[in-house]
């Protein structure tokens, strides 16, 4: 057998080498093992995200169903709107309940954007008011998160006598009770002399 | 002779350290993906649970259906009791 003696110049050689090589094997392994937490990581993320467009393909065509029921109860709101008031009446109550909503107009009528809205909420009724408010107001769901219902559809008749300030929806035992009038009444108001007599004449106008 | 020990020099004092550099450089940028990977992986998540109430969008669809229904309706029968407005010419 013969041994080669091998000088201090190549032992040192040697140990470089096989520095090098530990220092391959370390990092390497080190980035080997961070690379498959990132593998481990993405194949959750792809789970998820993979559930995520199962669960939202059906959205687009649901809301856009929803979208398209509620155009029509708008336009046919609107249309019964304008065709009772009249469309510069109905600009001036959806004005009053909505002060500025008179420049954006009505959807199916480009020409509501043009009309001066009147000052109408002092002219028509509370009863008109909340009808027109319901074009815009409507709950759509009865669990409505913002209270209760403005109209409930299954009980529609009380929740339009909740509207008013009148108490006698709420069943009182006693209401006050109605005047009484004629000669034998508790309450007599003087007679007015000019009652009965001729009318007076008013002087008359200088032409 | 010299020649070995100027190689081995060049070894360990040049290419030794350029190597570790190099590794540690690579491991630190694969080792700082791994909390964005978390994060974007709870992120998800939680936009997957989000989501699962989109299902009430069918109740909420035939909730809507039912109630412009009604509106429908009501429209009708107020379409009939009350005058329409007079046409001013």
């Amino acid at each position: 057998m013969t041994v080669y003696a091998i000088p201090a110049a190549g032992w040192v050689l040697i140990l470089a080498v096989l520095l090098i090589v530990l220092a391959l094997v370390y990092y390497l392994v080190s980035t080997i093992f961070a690379l498959r937490k990132i593998t481990t990581g993405l194949d959750e993320v792809i789970g998820s995200v993979t559930e995520i467009v199962q669960k939202s393909a059906p959205v687009n065509d649901v809301v856009n169903a929803i979208n398209k029921d509620l155009d029509a109860g708008v336009d046919m709101l609107e249309a019964l709107l304008v065709k009772k008031a009249g469309l510069v009446d109905a600009v001036g109550l959806v004005d009053g309940l909505y002060p500025g909503a008179a420049a954006a107009g009505f959807r199916n009528f480009p020409e509501s954007t043009k009309v001066d809205a009147p000052r109408i909420s002092e002219v028509y009724t509370k009863g008109t008011l909340t009808l027109a408010r319901l074009g815009r107001e409507a709950p759509i769901a009865i669990g409505n998160p913002a209270g209760p219902a403005l109209r409930n559809v299954t009980a529609a008749s009380l929740s339009a006598k909740v509207l008013y300030s009148d108490v006698r929806h709420t069943g009182p035992e006693r209401l006050p009770r109605s005047p009484v009038i004629g000669t034998d009444s508790p309450v007599q108001y003087e007679q007015r002399e000019d009652v009965g007599q001729p009318r007076k004449r008013m002087p008359a106008r200088n032409p | 002779m010299t020649l070995l020990w100027i190689g081995d020099a060049l070894l360990i004092v040049v290419v030794l350290p350029i190597v570790i550099y190099l590794l540690n450089a690579t491991l630190k940028a694969a080792q700082s993906i791994v909390p964005s990977v978390r994060s974007i992986t709870a992120t998800a998540a939680a936009g997957s649970k989000d989501l699962d109430a989109a299902a009430l969008l069918l109740t909420t669809q035939d909730q809507v259906s039912r109630t412009v229904a009604g509106v429908a309706d009501y429209g009708g029968s107020l379409d009939v009791i009350v005058d329409d407005a007079e046409v001013v010419s």
